[in-house]
């Protein structure tokens, strides 16, 4: 078996994620709820940016990614990173084509 | 060396008949997470979409105040403390202690339903409140509601709100609740399907029919035959293994939620 009891599987780390993660998402219920950023594009973009982190620190110590093999690690990040930014320049591009004709 | 080239080698006699696995990870585990990556696309693309549809369409309603953050912040913290149950459950079951493998299941399947009965009253108050599908109240057969702000007439004037959030929460919604029978299965397997056939039938009686839940409940009884069939044709004592694999799927019904709150509650909100 892959022996994942070889890192240091300490379980005081995954209580400090835990509080991480409790406290990244206080920072995004503030940054909504007070409106910080007027700009929605901006607001979005800083809310997905603190999601993207606290996605990384669920994949890489909750679902043990930082643990697993390189080739599997990158395997996964790359391909499935790749397939977002593939869609990003789907959908976007043409909202804005959209918004440019006028179309309501 | 995985456990599958192991049981080989003892099979056979033959120490390097087979080859180590390419990811130095035993079958079911690499099954699963190209699993959860290919399922990784389908939220992707229903994320992408919502976030299209919130910044282009002009104006786009603000239905969340306060009460519903607070709510929805509940929810998140619900998912986010079963995230750390379900860790703890794997390294109960690493160490062979059933009696605690089966407590952090347990206590990981309560955040999950309270997450489940949270978002469920989340829902009957918006829908209380206009938010619906077109045509969602001739299907019940119930008379529409009156009404009331922003979302009284939201179906008429801005219709890919309602059919964004629904699409999304309740893709997301049926996965918390098929994560949580995966759990009792794991965790109490053909014990499981008694409990889980009381709770179908006890919701699908005490769900009225004007309930937007009256007919998804049903889910259930579809999930005690699928279970049912599984556990009778292909019984098993679920190992660490199982329960490993069965957290990597929990642990995605969690981070595909760290995106949903701040996309569809974050930013549809106002404050009062």
């Amino acid at each position: 078996m892959h022996d994942i009891a070889k890192h240091d599987d300490s379980k005081g780390q995954y209580f400090w994620v835990w509080g991480a993660l409790l406290v990244l998402t206080t920072i995004e219920v503030w940054l909504g709820y007070n409106q910080v950023f007027k700009d929605p594009r901006h607001m979005l973009e800083v809310l997905m940016i603190l999601s993207i982190i606290k996605s990384a620190l669920i994949i890489g110590y909750f679902m043990h990614l930082k643990f697993e093999t390189a080739l599997m690690r990158w395997l996964l990040v790359i391909s499935v990173t790749a397939c977002f930014i593939i869609m990003y320049f789907f959908f976007f591009p043409d909202a804005d084509r959209i918004l440019r004709l006028g179309v309501k | 060396m995985s456990d599958a080239a192991l049981q080989h080698d003892v099979v056979h006699g033959l120490p390097g008949a087979y080859e180590a696995p390419l990811f130095g990870a035993y079958s079911k585990k690499v099954g699963m997470w190209l699993f959860l990556a290919s399922d990784s696309l389908t939220f992707g693309a229903l994320l992408f979409a919502f976030s299209y549809n919130r910044l282009y369409t002009v104006p786009w309603p603000t239905p969340f105040h306060a009460e519903s953050i607070a709510n929805a912040t509940v929810m998140t913290a619900c998912l986010l403390s079963s995230s750390l149950t379900m860790v703890l459950g794997v390294f109960a079951s690493q160490r062979g202690d059933r009696a605690w493998t089966r407590n952090w299941l347990l206590a990981t399947m309560a955040f999950g339903t309270a997450f489940i009965v949270l978002h469920g009253m989340e829902w009957s108050k918006l829908i209380g409140e206009g938010l619906a599908l077109p045509g969602f109240f001739t299907v019940l057969g119930v008379a529409k509601p009156a009404g009331s702000g922003e979302l009284a007439d939201i179906t008429k004037n801005i219709p890919q709100f309602p059919q964004a959030f629904f699409g999304l929460t309740a893709m997301h919604m049926l996965h918390v609740t098929i994560g949580v029978i995966y759990l009792g299965v794991v965790a109490f397997r053909k014990w499981f399907l008694p409990i889980l056939g009381v709770i179908w039938i006890a919701a699908a009686l005490l769900i009225p029919s004007g309930n937007v839940f009256h007919y998804p409940v049903h889910v259930l009884g579809i999930a005690l035959v699928v279970c049912a069939i599984i556990l009778f044709l292909k019984p098993k004592d679920y190992d660490a293994h199982d329960v490993e694999v069965s957290g990597l799927y929990w642990h995605f019904v969690d981070l595909v939620w760290m995106f949903i709150f701040p996309l569809v509650y974050l930013m549809s909100t106002k404050v009062v």
